[in-house]
């Protein structure tokens, strides 16, 4: 299984949650924190991203963006 | 561990915050388009044209040459742009209440001159931007606020489906239904719209692709649940898949 | 002189439109326009242009606004009820600062009406069919060959001004044939499309936008500013009419398009009797030439106006010349005529003869 990280742009989201629900290994929800909107963004919130991207695709504010995490020998070899 | 980017916002879309509601599929919509004319290299010849209702922005956040059309007329401006620009692609992107209401005459004209322009159109089956009256594509029993008991057949008729009405005009060379209510139908919208704009790059004639998209402010439903409820409610009434396809 | 042809009015104005170079054209067919786009149906895809039937005048002026955007010089006709439909188009393109003519051969009015001549639509080219604070630049013909000059020159203060011009003309104007000769002029000093219009993005490294939309009241308003400011440079430089035996007139017969060349007819009749009778012929609607009358000769004690409406160009005319000149005002509507035996007979009565 591929291994990933999903960046989010906090200042973009709108708390919408459709991510969230995307998300077939359910490593992300809903922070904390509050951004300049007032809303409250998504975050990554434990290990398990497989960079299927859905999260992403759902999103309709482009906050995310999703990095594939392969080991440096893998990648050399 | 080396970290590729394998999704990133795409160029031809303007780095900022859209004005739509949270959860509102818009937002989709704008981002596969943008990702086509990315991927089709088109971004210097593409020619927008947006409508009045909630999507009247789309030229602040996607970046490309564009008008800004009277209530329903996109399809007319779309079409005069493209029989003077013939070597740009054009497309128009309308709401239920432009297309299907105000602008009726306007689209199906443009598909019946099997105009050379492509019309995404988002039905998300209630007018938005005016704060939730009903619409031409509003569901039997579904409330709005100017059918606040349900839309009543007997007073307001029944929800009119594009797709299977310009598909019996000849000209239109391709028609699709799609989604952007959850991930595996927005992969699928994405190609159908690809095939749409192909089809115009092609010189293939009238391209149209029908999104099926949410409203969770005016449906009254948090975003989830509005994506639930259009996979429940919208597609038996408005089903997925292509209609019309080139020759 | 160049060469002359024998033309009627609408082909005219169609093919003077070619010769300004116009290669566009969008319209609905209506009495009593049709040879227009009849005339370009035939001709514009000989020169690669086009022609396109709109299936509405609401979708042809949009389609104006779309071609228009592209900054190439298009054009639409059509008659009263016509541009009643396209007024809220007519208004996008104004609030969008689109260059494009627009011909009104007019009919009668209201409602459906007739299809005779008329000049019923004074107050809606002049004042705005359309909502909102606009203008057109509006040209009346009085002949088949000026109709031909204006059309050219329409086209050139479209673009310099970036703003549509109405040539409001008459159904007799569309329906008489006269000689005319095509005159070629081109107006130096003309913006470049490539600065403002859609289909340049490559070259100017940036996109264009075509719109008319400003939510915010600031920028709305200085947009208002802006427009009125055009507006006033076109009061200042495109004013146009005609005075005829003006200078010892006792009295002034006030009239455009059509009706001025019935009332020239009878003018000179009345002065072969003895009658001290003039002509003032604004050839511009807007901007209104009101300077030669705030400094009439002073030979004028009063002012007719003949029309064919129940009184709209006179408002003009009384604000021109103030309270103190006396103004009357003859008009016939429907499509019926003002004769030259009528308008003798109202020069007659005027003068208390």
């Amino acid at each position: 299984m591929a291994k990933g990280r999903v960046g989010v742009n906090e200042e973009r989201c709108k708390s919408c949650g459709l991510c969230v629900a995307a998300c077939p290994m359910k490593v992300l929800r809903i922070s904390d924190k509050i951004n300049s909107k007032g809303y409250r963004p998504v975050e990554q919130f434990k290990e398990g991203c497989i960079a299927c991207k859905m999260c992403a695709i759902t999103c309709p504010d482009v906050v995310l963006e999703v990095f594939l995490l392969e080991d440096d020998k893998a990648c050399n070899a | 561990m080396k970290e590729t980017k394998i999704f990133e916002k795409p160029k031809s879309m303007v780095d900022v915050t859209t004005h739509y509601c949270p959860g509102c599929t818009h937002g989709v919509a704008h981002r596969l388009v943008a990702e086509i004319i990315d991927e089709l290299g088109i971004q210097e010849k593409t020619v927008a044209v947006a409508p009045v209702g909630c999507a009247v922005f789309l030229y602040n956040y996607i970046n490309v040459d564009a008008y800004e059309a009277a209530h329903g007329r996109a399809p007319a401006v779309a079409s005069a742009c493209k029989r003077l620009l013939p070597d740009h692609i054009v497309f128009s992107y309308q709401g239920d209440g432009d297309l299907a209401s105000i602008g009726m005459a306007e689209i199906v004209h443009a598909a019946n001159r099997g105009e050379h322009i492509t019309v995404v159109f988002l039905n998300n089956a209630i007018y938005g931007m005016t704060g939730g009256q009903m619409a031409p594509t509003t569901l039997v029993g579904q409330k709005a606020t100017t059918c606040p008991l349900g839309r009543d057949p007997k007073l307001a008729g029944y929800p009119i489906r594009m797709c299977e009405m310009l598909s019996t005009l000849q000209a239109p060379a391709y028609i699709a239904r799609v989604s952007v209510a959850k991930p595996k139908y927005t992969l699928k919208a994405k190609e159908a719209l690809r095939k749409a704009f192909q089809t115009q790059i092609d010189g293939k004639g009238f391209s149209f692709v029908e999104i099926l998209s949410t409203c969770p402010t005016n449906w009254g439903l948090r975003p989830v649940d509005a994506t639930n409820w259009l996979e429940e409610h919208m597609m038996p009434e408005f089903p997925l898949g292509e209609f019309k396809t080139p020759a | 002189m160049g060469k002359r042809f024998l033309m009627k009015g609408n082909e005219a104005l169609a093919e003077a439109a070619i010769h300004a170079g116009c290669k566009y054209f969008f319209g609905y067919p209506i009495t009593p326009q049709n040879e227009i786009p009849e005339y370009m149906s035939k001709k514009l895809p000989e020169i690669g242009g086009v022609y396109l039937q709109a299936e509405s005048e609401v979708a042809a002026i949009n389609m104006i606004f779309g071609a228009a955007g592209t900054g190439k010089r298009v054009m639409t006709s059509s008659s009263s009820p016509g541009v009643s439909l396209m007024s809220e188009g007519i208004s996008y393109i104004a609030g969008a600062e689109l260059p494009c003519v627009l011909m009104n051969i007019m009919r009668g009015g209201p409602g459906l009406g007739g299809i005779l001549p008329s000049q019923s639509d004074y107050f809606q080219a002049t004042r705005g069919g359309g909502h909102g604070d606009y203008r057109l630049l509006v040209l009346a013909p009085s002949t088949v060959q000026e109709a031909v000059d204006l059309t050219m020159l329409a086209f050139d203060l479209a673009e310099k001004y970036r703003s549509p011009v109405m040539i409001l003309a008459d159904g007799f104007m569309g329906q008489m044939m006269e000689a005319v000769e095509f005159n070629e002029t081109h107006m130096d000093g003309l913006p470049d499309p490539a600065e403002w219009a859609v289909g340049y993005m490559k070259q100017r490294g940036s996109r264009a936008l075509v719109k008319s939309l400003y939510l915010d009241p600031e920028e709305l308003e200085a947009h208002n500013w802006k427009l009125q400011a055009k507006y006033a440079e076109m009061t200042k430089n495109e004013k146009r009419h005609e005075s005829y035996l003006a200078d010892d007139a006792e009295i002034l017969i006030a009239a455009y398009g059509t009706v001025a060349r019935i009332a020239r007819t009878a003018i000179n009749e009345l002065r072969a009797e003895g009658v001290k009778v003039g002509l003032f012929r604004p050839i511009s609607l807007f901007p209104f030439p009101y300077e030669p009358l705030e400094a009439l000769p002073k030979s004028v004690k009063q002012i007719l106006t003949v029309e064919m409406s129940c009184g709209q160009m006179i408002e003009d005319i009384r604000l021109g010349v103030g309270k103190d000149m006396p103004v009357s005002m003859y008009g016939r509507v429907g499509g019926m005529t003002p004769s030259v035996e009528e308008i003798k007979d109202q020069v007659r009565k005027a003068l208390g003869r």
